[in-house]
């Protein structure tokens, strides 16, 4: 059989994939870290719009097609949580907002959704970057947080 | 061993058709740099668009070059170990299928029919030829699969108390995995995709065919590796002088392989809506079981690595890390084999970042991910079907090496050229830089406005690495097709270099024996996949019509128009 020297190689692999698995854990506890939500689907998604919950919380219901997301700019007062829904009304796109870790998959009759809070004002590229079509490289909105700016 | 001509030919046809269309696909990656890093600010270049040349890149590097691979090295493996020529029959037929589905898939996409890249996301509409072409290259690896199954099976008959020797063992499970994953974009292809495409039926369900792709999509590449795991426990000890630590381990590490594989491709959806947190989460642990027969691997060969530099004379820690054949011509497949194992040390681990759950919200889609895998499939995978193509040339021809001390340095530059190519990926994907889009257009084009200029100095990083990909490549092609066209000089024959094991090891009759692997393997899938592939039917509310690449308006299928 295998000797002492394999055995304790075998068992510091699984203790070091058992630690990996911990973090996994830990960034989806303490640090809030998850995939999207998995909602029933219903046509209204496919209305783009943003809404206002409260005064602290907004949602966004984005609506991707070729090749360009609506709403193309959304204006979120500084400290809000917004709820980010994302559809397709046509191919597969994608939606990442690189400096939220927002990323998500648009796809035809489904819906994705996740929740950030911007603490800062900015302008938040909204980027598609899963290939949809010869105008791929145009796809862009943008989330811009500073309204109203007291 | 001598093979008989026709079965030699067949191997050298799968041999050469794939490296020959590895030039196009080669050219490609040159191009993509080039537009990424803005240097043209054009959406084609020699009237080859983008999208199209990502395609050719993606379906020749990733799936002709090496299914048509694993197909001839099998061949070889079997036939050399078990001491049984393949059936001419079959092996012929093989072939054919695998050369004419090719030859209409290239034919799609060369026409710019089929610029929907090589994971064909329904739904964007590919011409349908695309996709029975793929479907038909991969149903001729399995004809060839099938004909092993029996060469084995009476292998097994006569000799029941030895050992499978491990090189079988591993092409076994590679093309049982292989076989297993490909039924479900088998039936994606052949069932929802070719009649929707040919407008028979009007609408498919994306969420669904994207899940079925990924079934396949994540066992495909360990298909890939699997041949260069058979070459680093069979041959790379024996290369470097030295003797395999252990079998046993091999064995081990490739039924975890045959177990985990599959369940495990839900990990490239944790952005896709449709599909429940619980499984993502199940399939992202099940991944980090994946990567146990890979440390099983890495300690394994390290330490047969270790014997040999030892063997040679090395005294202290680590001085046989120097003792090995770096540049040795005489064993010029070592270089191709250390150089894919030294980058699949960053292959790996960046590769766990990806399967690390909601951590893949910072890179999924990003230019990290071809920054990932050119460390693998670009790395170990990929080197190891360049030295072994040219091995088994050199040998099933006859023929020397042409150029021996340039064949010898390819290796090296080209794992110069991928580390800064992928540093440069990845650096750029931790900004926010998308993979599969054209930068130079927009992102990296100044007069643009969507122009960012953080991506600056990580495309050009691209740039230089791919320039240097781009050379070895060249040189490759140099060194493969002029010892091709050489004269012959010796007798064609098969001979691989086997490593002797180091431990004497008993047989172990569970790690030699398929039947309960099988089992297990099948249960796992059942209990990953049903329910991926239920929250897809349930949960995905409209199906959608095909829409060519070029416009927004859905195509209007024939149905509609009657």
């Amino acid at each position: 059989m295998l000797d002492k020297f394999e055995r304790t190689v075998i068992g510091v692999a699984l203790l070091v994939s058992a630690l990996f698995i911990f973090c996994l854990f830990y960034a989806m506890g303490a640090k809030k870290g998850n995939v999207t939500e998995c909602l029933p689907y219903d046509k209204s998604y496919e209305d783009a719009r943003v809404s206002q919950v409260d005064k602290n919380t907004y949602q966004v219901f984005y609506v991707a097609r070729m090749w360009n997301f609506e709403p193309s700019v959304v204006y979120i007062p500084v400290g809000s949580e917004v709820d980010f829904f994302v559809t397709s009304k046509d191919v597969v796109h994608g939606f990442d907002i690189s400096e939220k870790n927002v990323n998500l998959m648009g796809v035809q009759g489904a819906v994705a959704k996740t929740t950030v809070k911007f603490d800062k004002p900015g302008v938040y590229k909204v980027t598609c970057h899963e290939f949809c079509g010869t105008g791929h490289q145009n796809m862009q909105a943008e989330v811009i947080v500073n309204y109203p700016s007291k | 061993m001598h093979l008989s001509k026709p079965i030699r030919n067949i191997i050298l046809i799968e041999l050469f058709v794939p490296v020959l269309l590895l030039t196009i696909g080669i050219y490609h990656g040159l191009m993509q740099v080039i537009y990424r890093a803005g240097v043209i600010h054009q959406s084609s270049f020699a009237k080859l668009d983008y999208y199209q040349g990502l395609t050719l890149h993606g379906v020749i590097n990733a799936i002709v070059l090496t299914t048509f691979f694993a197909v001839a090295f099998g061949h070889a493996t079997i036939a050399f170990h078990l001491k049984k020529e393949p059936n001419y029959r079959a092996s012929m037929l093989s072939v054919c299928l695998m050369v004419g589905g090719t030859l209409m898939a290239a034919w799609a996409m060369l026409m710019g029919k089929a610029s929907v890249l090589y994971t064909f996301y329904a739904p964007l509409k590919a011409h349908p030829l695309f996709y029975l072409g793929t479907a038909l290259l991969i149903v001729g690896s399995w004809v060839a699969f099938f004909d092993w199954v029996t060469i084995y099976s009476k292998w097994k008959k006569d000799n029941s108390e030895v050992n499978t020797p491990l090189a079988v063992l591993g092409t076994l499970v590679n093309f049982t995995i292989w076989f297993v994953c490909t039924l479900a974009v088998a039936y994606e292809v052949l069932v929802l995709l070719i009649p929707w495409s040919m407008g028979w039926t009007p609408t498919v369900n994306v969420s669904l065919t994207r899940t079925l792709f990924w079934f396949f999509g994540h066992a495909l590449v360990y298909f890939w590796l699997l041949p260069a795991y058979i070459m680093f426990y069979t041959i790379l000890p024996k290369l470097a002088g030295g003797k395999l630590y252990s079998e046993l381990a091999g064995r081990i590490a490739f039924f975890l392989f045959l177990l985990l594989s599959i369940p495990i491709g839900v990990h490239h959806q944790f952005g896709d809506p449709a599909i429940g947190r619980g499984i993502k989460l199940t399939q992202s642990i099940l991944t980090f079981g994946v990567a146990v027969p890979s440390f099983i691997t890495a300690f394994t060969i390290a330490a047969s690595l270790e014997y040999a530099g030892r063997k040679r004379g090395a005294k202290g820690l680590w001085n046989w890390v120097w003792k090995l054949p770096f540049f040795d011509k005489n064993v010029y497949l070592f270089g191709y084999l250390i150089n894919g194992l030294i980058l699949f040390i960053f292959g790996g681990l960046t590769g766990l970042v990806n399967a690390s759950y909601s951590l893949n919200n910072v890179i999924h889609n990003t230019a990290w991910v071809p920054g990932h895998f050119h460390l693998t499939v670009a790395g170990p995978v990929f080197l190891a079907i360049l030295g072994m193509s040219i091995f088994m040339t050199s040998q099933l021809t006859g023929k020397k090496i042409f150029l021996p001390k340039i064949n010898t340095i390819v290796p090296y530059l080209w794992t110069v050229g991928v580390l800064i190519f992928s540093t440069g990926l990845m650096w750029g994907g931790l900004l926010g830089e998308p993979r599969r889009t054209n930068l130079g257009l927009t992102y990296l084009n100044p007069e643009s406005e969507l122009y960012n200029p953080y991506w600056v100095i990580t495309t050009m990083l691209g740039l230089a690495g791919g320039g240097i990909m781009f050379a070895a490549g060249l040189l490759y092609f140099i060194v493969f097709f002029g010892t091709f066209l050489s004269k012959r000089t010796a007798e064609p024959v098969i001979d691989f270099p086997i490593s002797e094991v180091y431990h004497t090891e008993k047989r172990v009759p569970i790690f030699d024996t398929f039947r309960p692997w099988l089992v297990a393997m099948g249960v796992i899938l059942f209990m990953a996949y049903v329910p991926a592939i239920m929250d897809t039917l349930n949960n995905n509310g409209k199906k959608a019509p095909p829409y060519l690449p070029t416009d927004p308006a859905p195509v209007i299928s024939t149905i509609e128009k009657k």
